[in-house]
């Protein structure tokens, strides 16, 4: 069959396998997009409670469940960033706001100052969430992300109401080396966190992920084991927490909550 | 003939029949084995990877012979590469929307689909030569038993490494105030090739046709 093998069939033949085969691909992640955006927007939540220790990892949860323990425990409040004040920004709905998409509007957010966090931009408002408890409230949640090894990292990191103590700390988005760098989504390298403190006394930032092992939280209440064969994201998380509780980040609002004059 | 015969004689039975265990991907072929080690840490992740892979395979197979007759030689490998490669992504664009935290946990591997030697050999080896309803049985037929391998291993691995059937506790463990000592190696990769290399032995036994004559 000389027809099969002529230069100008095999073309057309690869431009309509093309045709076909992409015209597949976006009918299936146009149509699907609404469902995943609503699992990715669901999964966050239940990082929340993940970080406050609401709902312990590995157990499935039914969404109308996640909700219900969303809406019945956690206090959603808008900051502006620079200041730490509150802040209620007209057309901002803080149940589904978030402040990664803010990122590239000029409106809404603003060139983060030089940092090692591999961060860009940084929204002018953020989102924190408070655990409510039987004396009020008992945790803050909040957002955090850096520059990875592969991409960026998003997590959440809960604090006890010192604003010090660490409850918990989720990433619900990476892209790390599976097996290595991935293991920050581990639940039991995550479980380390707990109790570590986030500041010393004078309110620097000092947690760090350290080479090796670190002690138990009461006696090394600064370092985090690191995690081995992957150097390059144990740092990463050194910096974006450095970062986050830094004065260009959350710090001049932890103060405030520390104070209690956050809300 | 009947329309069912039509549909379910005996070279469909056999095209679907042969691969689940006289000519296993994994088993005999062995194809497939760098995604058996990295999923078969949990039977649903198993489960779910073997499902992603029979309907890959049996959908390549389809459309790879649907178009076998008007292939161009010359480009038949990548038009091969092509529609497999579509195929996954809508596979993985599924699971993100229906299986949002396991597709999470599959990560990677998902997307490997691509480059599991079970569906490029398949798309190559047979359904360039054998008509639509035939490839599309013999992807069904390779996809299952890949996935009867997958699900022996994680089997295997779950419950000897976590205790566990399907993330429900079987055997108690010593840290829970149980008997169970679980074996840690079993989490790891290189114990899923000892599980692989044990069932082609016992397959081997058992059917000694398999056998190479030396």
């Amino acid at each position: 069959m000389p027809k099969l093998d002529s230069t100008r069939y095999t073309i057309l033949f690869a431009a309509a396998v093309c045709i076909v085969c992409a015209l597949l691909v976006s009918v299936s992640a146009v149509g699907l997009a609404s469902r995943q955006e609503e699992n990715a927007r669901l999964y966050r939540q239940k990082n929340v409670l993940l970080a406050a220790g609401l709902v312990e990892p590995g157990v499935d949860l039914p969404a109308a469940e996640i909700l219900r323990i969303f809406d019945a425990n956690i206090d959603i409040g808008l900051i502006d960033l620079a200041t730490g004040a509150k802040t209620e920004p007209a057309g901002i709905d803080p149940k589904s706001y978030d402040p990664r998409k803010v990122r590239n509007d000029p409106a809404m957010s603003r060139a983060a100052p030089p940092n090692n966090a591999g961060l860009l931009r940084l929204p002018n408002t953020g989102v924190v969430y408070y655990v409510k408890g039987a004396k009020g409230v008992e945790q803050v949640v909040l957002p955090i992300e850096g520059g990875g090894m592969w991409g960026m990292l998003s997590g959440f990191i809960a604090l006890d109401r010192d604003g010090n103590t660490v409850r918990g700390l989720t990433f619900y988005e990476q892209k790390e080396t599976p097996g290595l760098g991935s293991e920050i989504s581990n639940p039991k390298w995550q479980a380390l966190w707990r109790g570590r403190k986030a500041f010393d006394a004078d309110f620097s930032p000092k947690l760090t992920v350290i080479k090796g092992i670190a002690g138990p939280p009461d006696k090394d209440p600064h370092r985090i084991d690191g995690l081995s064969g992957a150097t390059i994201t144990s740092n990463a998380v050194s910096k974006l927490v450095g970062f986050w509780f830094s004065d260009k980040g959350y710090g001049p609002y932890l103060k405030r909550f520390r104070e209690g004059t956050a809300t | 003939m009947s329309v069912s015969a039509a549909l379910m004689g005996k070279p469909e039975r056999h095209a679907l029949a042969t691969p689940i265990l006289d000519n296993n991907p994994i088993g005999v072929q062995v194809l497939g084995i760098c995604s058996a080690l990295a999923v078969t840490t949990r039977l649903d992740k198993a489960l779910v990877m073997a499902i992603a892979v029979t309907i890959v395979t049996a959908f390549a197979n389809l459309a790879v012979s649907l178009v076998r007759n008007h292939t161009p030689s010359a480009i038949r490998i990548i038009v091969q590469l092509t529609i497999i490669a579509s195929l996954v992504i809508v596979v993985d664009q599924f699971l993100k929307a229906y299986l949002f935290e396991l597709s999470l946990e599959l990560s990677v591997f998902i997307g490997l689909i691509i480059t599991n030697c079970i569906v490029m050999g398949r798309a190559e080896g047979y359904a360039m030569a054998n008509p639509p309803w035939l490839s599309f049985l013999d992807g069904i037929g390779n996809g299952l038993g890949y996935g009867l391998v997958l699900v022996l291993v994680a089997l295997a691995r779950e419950l000897l490494g976590a205790g566990r059937v399907l993330n429900v506790q079987v055997l108690p463990l010593v840290q829970d105030g149980g008997w169970y000592e679980p074996n840690g190696l079993m989490l790891l990769a290189p114990s899923a090739l000892f599980i692989v290399a044990l069932l082609i032995w016992a397959l081997r036994t058992w059917k000694p046709a398999l056998q190479e004559k030396d």
